[in-house]
This record gives structure tokens, C-alpha cells and sequence, in this order.
């Protein structure tokens, strides 16, 4: 999955707890700019905010692109850190699998099925990648 | 060539800075960029000259390279009074579509100096009104991120002013608690949200608590973990806990999730769960009778 021909809407710096919430709206703002229904809204956002999430406790933060897709009809995200990476995807998949002590473990997992495209490139120590695209309606 | 790319400007400006300032802040006036409402007529002289002076030294030193970028050390002065000007003008209520027109009323004295000065060299005039124009354009653009930059900090800062009141535990009735979260339901907030609920749970020795989630937008999983989390805890106190307002669009993409609210009551409107924690401390509503309406 590539945003070569994808629009940037807007970049966010993923820092602290807030910047999810920024994360968050920024993207439901575009979905509804593409005339998304509500609840297509609610489950991408929940899927950005899962990754999103997950780049600042697993990696220390990251960076979150939002981009138009070229049909006008889907929002794109890519989630870049560089923290430590991930051991074995396949695992970190797993509903279930957590390497934080108290945690679902369910958010890799959730993301990939609230979203249309789902792709996760991680390299150990060198960080981790997440592109995920959103449709606007159901089709 | 480049090493003269905007000579005539940085002439222009050098001799008649007085003129050009005047020109200026009547240009703005006539452009409806001028609040005197906000600013006296000093304070926009005061903050039009300096603008003007710091685009002059950025002129002087950008004419060397011949390329306008407003991020080049040249501009470096430039963007710190603009940065200040405009944080100043944003506290007192300009909008942004003013503080653009009188950026861009610049350019009408200047370029009236210049057809002068150049009468005969048209060629070059078109160059320098060209290459100026630029210029302002960016200096325009860059007070207007400066702007919208500005007005995002002002609303980070009443968002967090929001998160900060503390979050109310409501008694509807004896023994039955509510407790409605608005927003987010971040780690942190999250942690006071607990502690508060379970103070309330042991002063008013509640029997049922309802986490009303209606205003939540979100709920991924680890808000959900804080929300189970609390139900736990609400349970331990010995108390009873139904989690409401839960919408169809977020019910939906909790299973899709995974998550299991397992022991954890939940109901779809606080209206429901209000019923159900009344019929469990044995009270009911219902309406009353015609006569004892009438006999009021
Ligand atoms: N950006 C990331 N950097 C490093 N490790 C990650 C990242 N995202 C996920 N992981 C790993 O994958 C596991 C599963 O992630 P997830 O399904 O979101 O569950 P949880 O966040 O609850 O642990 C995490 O526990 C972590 O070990
Ligand atoms: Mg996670």
C-alpha cells in the first residue's frame, strides 16, 4: 500500500496523550469531508486510535500522516515511530498478545478488521510502520 | 544578476520609510484591515513601523540570493515580530482575514515608488513588482499560519482548562450514583475519574453506580480497559455497576474489537439503566393518578 498518488491532508506529531485526541478528530474530520457515514466514522477512528496509541506506549511516539485517497471516497493513515520494533507480527497480531502487563492485547487485531487496508512493516530496533485505510461508506 | 534583485526596493524603503508608513496604514484603513476598535493609532503605527523595518533588513540581506524563502535566516527577525505582532493581535480579537489585508496593503506603496522610480526600465520594474509581490504574498501566508497556530494553542488550552473540572458524581437517588464522562477518557483522567467514583460510593454508601459513556465519542481498547476497569473496582466497593449510553456505532465496533464486558451490566440509555437501578433499591416511577393530580 503506497499514498503516492493520495493527497496529504495533515501531519501530527505524536507525543503525549493529547495529540491522540488530535489524532482522532483530525481524521474524523476528513472522513466526514468524504461524506462518510457515522458509524464508518467511529470504526476507523478506532483504528487509528488504536495504532496511534500504540506508537507512543510501545515506541515513545511517532508521527501520524493523514492523506485523501485519490478516489475521494477513502481516508489513508500512516503511522511511522522509531522505537523497538516487533519481534514476530504474526504474535503481535493475536488477539490476546500484549508484552504490557494489564493490556488487551486486542488493538493490531481491531485495527485490521475496523479498516478497509490493513499493512504493518516493523523491523526490531529500528521501529514500526502502519498504513491503514478507511472507507467512507459500506461497498 | 541576482546580487540586485530587489535594489530599487531596498532603495525605495531606505529613503522614504516615513512615506511608506503613512501610505501604508492608510492603504490598510481603506482596506477595512485597521481595528480601532482594538488598537489605537499608535499601536498600529508602532507595530507597522516595525514590521517595515525588519522587512527592510530582510530585504537587504535576501536580495543575495534571489529566492524568497520566509524560512531563511534572513526573514529571521521578520518572523519574530510578525510571530509577536500577530499573537498580540490575536488576544485582542483580529481576524485573520485582517491581519492579511494589511500585510498585503503593503503592497500598494511600494509598487507606486517603484513604477516611479523605474519609468524607464520597465522590464526591470515588472521584475522587481514581481519578485515584491512574492514576498508579501509569503510574508501574508507565513502571519497566517502564525495565526491559526496561535488559535489552536488558545483552544489546547481551554480544552485542557475543560478536562481539568473535576469530573461530578451526581446522586439520583438514595444509594444510586451517576456519573456522566464528556469526552475523553484518557490514562490520566481515567485515574481521577476512579478515585472520585469510589470516594462518592463510600460517603453516600451507594448500592448502584451508572457510568453513563453517551457523551464519549471513542471507545477503543484502552478506554474500554478503564471502563471495565472501573466496573471492577465499583464491584469490589461492594456496589453495582451498569455502564450506559453505549451506541449502536460504538457497540458495533467494540465487538469488532473483541472486547468482552463479561459481569459488566450494560444498558443502551442512561433512561433504561435509571430503571433498572431503582427496581434494584426497590423504588419505582411511575405516573400518578388523575384524582391526586386534580386534588394540587
Ligand atoms: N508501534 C509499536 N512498536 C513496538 N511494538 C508494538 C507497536 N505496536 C504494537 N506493538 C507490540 O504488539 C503488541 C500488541 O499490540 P496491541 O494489539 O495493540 O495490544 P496492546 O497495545 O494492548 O499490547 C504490543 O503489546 C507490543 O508488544
Ligand atoms: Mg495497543
Amino acid at each position: 500500500m503506497v499514498f503516492d498518488e493520495a493527497d496529504r491532508i495533515a501531519t501530527i506529531e505524536l507525543e503525549q496523550d493529547r495529540d491522540v485526541v488530535r489524532a482522532r478528530s483530525r481524521v474524523a474530520d476528513a472522513m466526514k469531508e468524504c461524506g462518510s457515514s457515522e458509524l464508518m466514522q467511529t470504526r476507523f477512528v478506532t483504528a487509528v486510535s488504536e495504532v496511534v496509541r500504540n506508537a507512543l506506549t510501545h515506541a515513545g511516539g511517532g508521527t501520524l500522516a493523514i492523506y485523501a485517497m485519490p478516489n475521494k471516497r477513502q481516508v489513508g493513515i500512516e503511522c511511522r515511530d522509531c522505537g523497538k520494533g516487533i519481534e514476530d507480527i504474526d504474535a503481535a497480531m493475536a488477539d490476546g498478545f500484549t508484552t504490557r502487563r494489564g493490556s488487551m492485547g486486542r488493538g493490531l487485531g481491531g485495527a485490521k478488521r475496523l479498516s478497509k487496508t490493513f499493512a504493518i512493516d516493523s523491523s526490531p530496533g529500528k521501529g514500526t510502520t502502519v498504513r491503514m485505510i478507511g472507507a467512507c461508506s459500506l461497498r | 544578476m541576482p546580487d540586485k534583485i530587489l535594489e530599487t526596493t531596498l532603495e525605495v524603503l531606505k529613503e522614504d520609510a516615513e512615506g511608506i508608513l503613512a501610505d501604508w496604514i492608510e492603504q490598510a484603513d481603506e482596506d477595512g484591515a485597521k481595528r480601532i476598535d482594538l488598537f489605537s493609532e499608535k499601536e498600529e503605527r508602532d507595530q507597522a513601523a516595525s514590521l517595515l523595518r525588519s522587512f527592510r533588513l530582510g530585504v537587504r540581506d535576501a536580495s543575495k540570493d534571489g529566492e524568497f524563502d520566509l524560512q531563511d535566516e534572513h526573514w529571521a527577525d521578520l518572523r519574530g515580530i510578525l510571530s509577536e505582532i500577530t499573537h498580540e493581535r490575536v488576544e485582542r480579537g483580529v481576524l485573520p482575514g485582517e491581519m492579511a489585508a494589511l500585510i498585503l496593503a503593503l503592497k500598494t506603496p511600494l509598487f507606486e515608488r517603484l513604477t516611479e522610480k523605474l519609468e524607464s526600465d520597465p522590464e526591470r520594474l515588472i521584475e522587481e513588482v514581481l519578485l515584491l509581490s512574492k514576498a508579501i504574498d509569503a510574508f501574508a501566508i507565513y502571519s497566517n499560519e502564525v495565526f491559526i497556530a496561535e488559535r489552536e494553542q488558545v483552544i489546547e488550552r481551554q480544552r485542557d482548562e475543560m478536562m481539568e473540572l473535576s469530573t461530578p458524581v451526581v446522586e439520583l437517588w438514595d444509594k444510586v450514583l451517576t456519573l456522566p464522562l464528556i469526552g475523553t477518557l484518557d490514562s490520566l483522567r481515567a485515574q481521577e475519574v476512579m478515585e472520585s467514583l469510589l470516594q462518592a460510593i463510600v460517603e453516600r454508601q451507594a448500592e448502584v453506580v451508572i457510568v453513563d459513556i453517551t457523551g464519549v465519542k471513542t471507545v477503543d481498547t484502552q478506554v474500554a480497559q478503564h471502563l471495565l476497569r472501573t466496573a471492577a473496582a465499583v464491584r469490589l466497593m461492594g456496589a453495582r455497576c451498569i455502564i450506559s449510553g453505549i451506541s449502536p456505532k460504538i457497540a458495533q465496533t467494540m465487538v469488532e474489537l473483541g472486547v468482552d464486558v463479561g459481569e459488566v451490566r450494560t444498558r443502551s440509555s442512561l433512561r433504561s439503566a435509571l430503571m433498572d437501578a431503582l427496581t434494584s433499591v426497590g423504588v419505582a416511577i411511575r405516573p400518578i393518578n388523575d384524582d391526586k393530580r386534580n386534588a394540587k
